[in-house]
């Protein structure tokens, strides 16, 4: 257990993605069966038991340790699960058997809520501080080091040598501590055989492209589809077990079960998933009121109704479509959909178009609720896991920008650490700037410096890390879109707000308000 | 006739400029100029610049001539550790405090009264400074930068194989760790060559003058570099030493994608770690941990605590509870970075 603790608290501060994913690997190859297996479930979040409760922890804590240094300690470090791992005595470590992370996980699996207070002591006591704060965190709940199940999932592929497609389509059909898989990765064994199980198929992505770079292309060759803006999932039936599937693979099926129970059988379909008032796709802020909840409430089921709209069917009973044209799956979608109508589901319609220029007025035009775009899609292409060069492009809606002062700025992380490359910026509110949203990409390398410079050399107060400047500098922003939210004070949040100039030459009186703003609110 | 000692508080208070002994009529690291001062140790909040008498071990003294110059003192008086020596109606004595080289507790006698001040210590070895020798008195007077029980430094050994782990892993990346020029520099050079890394260190600008005052004091500290001289991709794979704030500001941009390490004892918390954007922690301190603090209230077993600069309240309520008589003393000036 200490060393996967090591390698938590390593990937914790390892800011960059190529640092997290060569600790992995190290950890992978140099760790034994099933203690590494049940590291990867926890990467993954696949591991189930039932968690303890903070009070619980703080209990053990307050059993061993005076109360009131016990209380200024957590002051101080202002986390649970880490002032009890950095307070725990150490007086009866040296001699205790060090639990490895495969016997805690099965003790834990076979423990209830409420005795879970005293199977952690002895671990406890037995643990290094870093053991004892992973051990924490993971039977808290509260693991949080950023790393995503896919990128577990990439250093294994990166470790192995096996294609990541590969791991993911069979990864539903594994089991912790995945034994068979690691029996397959270093070749020992062929890949698991996993059976008529929900398995996620790896999705093909689209690239993004200009309205310029469309007249190579001749039109005819396309099919296009609104671009919806909600989230890409995959619906899988099969064996009788229904998931619902992320872009990343995760089953995000218990948040939405009113779109499990509408799922048929022996289907696997890729759709966008929504909320759908008569039809009338909801802004991406309602969907997200969903996505909060890991299980709604009847209420929340009522006031945000989940739907997915469908633009591809892989998969129907035993035949795999993904070697068909897009055009052929096209055919079987739309045929299996009228077989099978559904609740909670619907088509993405095509929409038909005869020359680029057509297309591009539709998009002009398009700036009504829920689309983001348009998708262009060969009609001969074939489904492809990853993202392609060419079959499949996103024809984003131009943005919306606002010119905004630049308030305070915040110094990276990684390599940006030396950077003031972390902006919040405001629109006006009578005389006074209101903060409107941060920024942290748009700009290139010269004007990052540029920037940086700017910043050090007109900082009219400290407050720790952040910097505030003169108002002085217009950030033109621009995003997405733009909607009510109580957790800014402006009320208003932007979706995907990035620099999109930096107006050294205008005034800041000339900077647009916070009015202008709300008139934008979808 | 038998008279009894005077009671400390009687002859030990607190000026504007600090700690004041006033049979002796000197300040104990003053915090403004005064005429007399007894220094424990040069680091800067310390060892002030401007007093006009100031006494101190003999390597205090070449610290503070190396960073102050002429400003180090009018008259520079050395003391040797274990020597005593009298001023006005007092005697004083310096003993090591295993803080960093040179740094000393001051010992005072007065008329059969002790008064230990630690100054800034540690009990744990240190290749680069003598052991902190342990001595009773009537009143000791403690730091506690450390004063929570959650300040546990691990053993060196473990911080610094973290690091040499990470440069073995990232091969292709520069390490550069944030160490405080006076003392922490060292003492991570020394255990990296008693680890058995033999490679050169690299060394911003302002590390270089004190570095090369602990050698020319004996303490031995292996091949050290100026970074200046070396192109980017000379650095990959190298160890880069640095003050804390250069390491992740302007400075850092000259090298090859580093791995940013500070040694320190506030690494101990991972917000605190975080937040200054450290990637590799070290919990490397020259300071006492909250073990070694109680440990040393035992051990030198004083009647009474005076507990300073840190968490007070702590480790007060800890001496308390222990039977002691103990009380927090405000002094004003010191700073948290060790």
């Amino acid at each position: 257990m200490n060393r996967f603790a090591a390698l938590l608290d390593a990937l914790l501060f390892t800011p960059s993605r190529n640092g997290k994913l060569r600790l992995m690997q190290e950890y992978f190859a140099a760790t034994p069966d099933p203690e590494r297996g049940w590291a990867l479930a926890a990467l993954t979040g696949e591991l189930v038991f039932d968690a303890a409760k903070p009070n619980q922890v703080r209990a053990l804590a307050a059993a061993r340790v005076d109360p009131d240094l016990l209380g200024w300690s957590y002051d101080f470090v202002g986390d649970l699960a880490e002032t009890v791992s950095l307070i725990w005595p150490e007086t009866a470590r040296a001699g205790g058997h060090v639990p490895s992370l495969a016997e805690i996980v099965e003790q834990l699996k076979a423990t209830s809520r409420n005795d879970v207070g005293s199977l952690l002591e002895p671990w406890l006591d037995a643990l290094d501080a870093t053991g004892r704060w992973a051990l924490l965190k993971l039977v808290t709940r509260e693991l949080r080091i950023g790393v995503s199940a896919r990128l577990a999932k990439t250093a294994l592929a990166e470790w192995s040598g096996v294609e990541l497609d590969r791991i993911e389509e069979i990864w539903h059909g594994l089991a912790p501590p995945y034994q068979a898989l690691f029996d397959w990765l270093e070749g020992r064994r062929p890949a698991p055989e996993i059976g008529n199980l929900p398995t996620f198929c790896p999705l093909m992505l689209a690239q993004p492209i200009e309205g310029s770079d469309l007249d190579g292309l001749d039109p005819h060759d396309y099919l296009a589809e609104w671009k919806w803006d909600g989230i890409r999932v995959q619906l899988v039936a099969r064996g009788g077990d229904r998931r619902l599937y992320s872009r990343s693979g995760d089953d995000i099926g218990t948040a939405f079960p009113e779109i499990c129970a509408a799922m048929p059988a022996e289907v696997t379909l890729d759709g966008e998933l929504l909320v759908l008032r008569g039809g009338e796709v909801a802004p991406f802020n309602d969907l997200q009121q969903r996505l909060n909840r890991k299980t709604p409430t009847a209420k929340l089921r009522r006031d945000y109704p989940a739907a997915v709209r469908l633009y591809d069917i892989l998969r129907e009973g035993p035949e795999d479509l993904r070697g068909l044209s897009l055009a052929e799956r096209r055919r079987r979608l739309e045929a299996w959909y009228a077989r099978e109508p559904r609740p909670a589901l619907d088509l993405s319609p095509l929409v038909p178009f005869a020359s680029w220029q057509e297309l591009r007025e539709l998009r002009d035009g398009a700036r009504e609720r829920g689309i983001e775009g348009l998708m262009l899609k060969r009609a001969d292409s074939l489904y492809v896991a990853g993202r392609p060069k060419g079959p499949w492009f996103k024809w984003k809606r131009g943005a919306l920008t606002l010119d905004t002062v630049l308030m305070y700025a915040q110094r990276g992380h990684g390599k940006r650490s030396s950077f003031y490359s972390d902006y919040t910026f405001g629109a006006w509110h009578g005389a006074e700037l209101v903060p409107v949203g941060k920024a942290y990409s748009g700009f290139t390398d010269q004007e990052l410096q540029r920037l940086d410079r700017w910043i050090r050399n007109n900082t009219v107060q400290r407050y720790g890390p952040v910097r505030e400047v003169a108002p002085q500098i217009v950030l033109e922003i621009a995003f997405d879109s733009v909607h009510r939210s109580t957790r800014h004070k402006s009320g208003v949040a932007m979706r995907f707000p990035r620099v999109h100039r930096v107006r050294w030459d205008k005034p800041v009186g000339e900077a647009d308000t916070l009015e202008t703003l709300e008139q934008l609110l979808t | 006739m038998l008279i009894a000692a005077p009671r400390p508080e009687t002859w030990i208070r607190t000026t504007s400029a600090g700690l004041y002994c006033e049979p002796g009529d000197f300040h104990i690291d003053p915090q403004a100029p005064v005429a007399r001062a007894v220094i424990t140790h040069g680091h800067g909040d310390h060892a002030r610049s401007g007093n006009e008498g100031v006494l101190a071990t003999p390597a205090t003294l070449a610290i503070m001539r190396q960073r102050y110059g002429e400003a180090a003192g009018g008259v520079l008086q050395p003391l040797a550790y274990g020597k005593s020596l009298t001023v006005g109606d007092v005697a004083v004595r310096l003993l090591p405090a295993g803080h960093v080289l040179g740094s000393a507790q001051v010992v005072l006698d007065y008329r059969g009264s002790r008064v230990i001040v630690s100054g800034d210590y540690k009990r744990r070895p240190d290749p680069t400074c003598a052991p902190f020798e342990p001595c009773n008195s009537d009143l000791f007077i403690t730091e506690a930068t450390f004063g929570l029980p959650v300040f546990r430094h691990p053993p060196d050994r473990q911080e610094i194989d973290k690091l040499l782990h990470s440069l073995a892993l990232f091969p292709d990346r520069c390490h550069v760790v944030g160490v405080y020029a006076l003392g922490k520099c060292q003492r991570v050079l020394a255990l990296l060559r008693r680890a058995g890394y033999e490679e050169p260190v690299y060394l911003h600008g302002a590390l270089i003058g004190l570095t090369e005052l602990y050698e020319s004091l004996g303490v031995a500290l292996g091949p050290v570099l100026p970074l200046a001289d070396l192109s980017r991709d000379a650095l990959r794979g190298r160890i880069v030493l640095a003050p804390p704030a250069a390491t992740t500001d302007r400075w850092s941009r000259r090298l090859p994608d580093p791995v940013v390490a500070m040694a320190s004892g506030w690494m101990r918390v991972r917000q605190r770690a975080k937040a200054r954007g450290i990637e590799l922690p070290l919990v490397i301190s020259d300071h006492a941990d909250w073990d070694e603090l109680t440990a040393t209230i035992e051990e030198v077993a004083a009647a009474e605590i005076w507990v300073t600069h840190g968490r007070e309240e702590a480790l007060v309520h800890y001496a308390r509870q222990k039977g002691y008589r103990a009380g927090a003393l405000a002094l004003t000036g010191f700073e948290e970075d060790e």
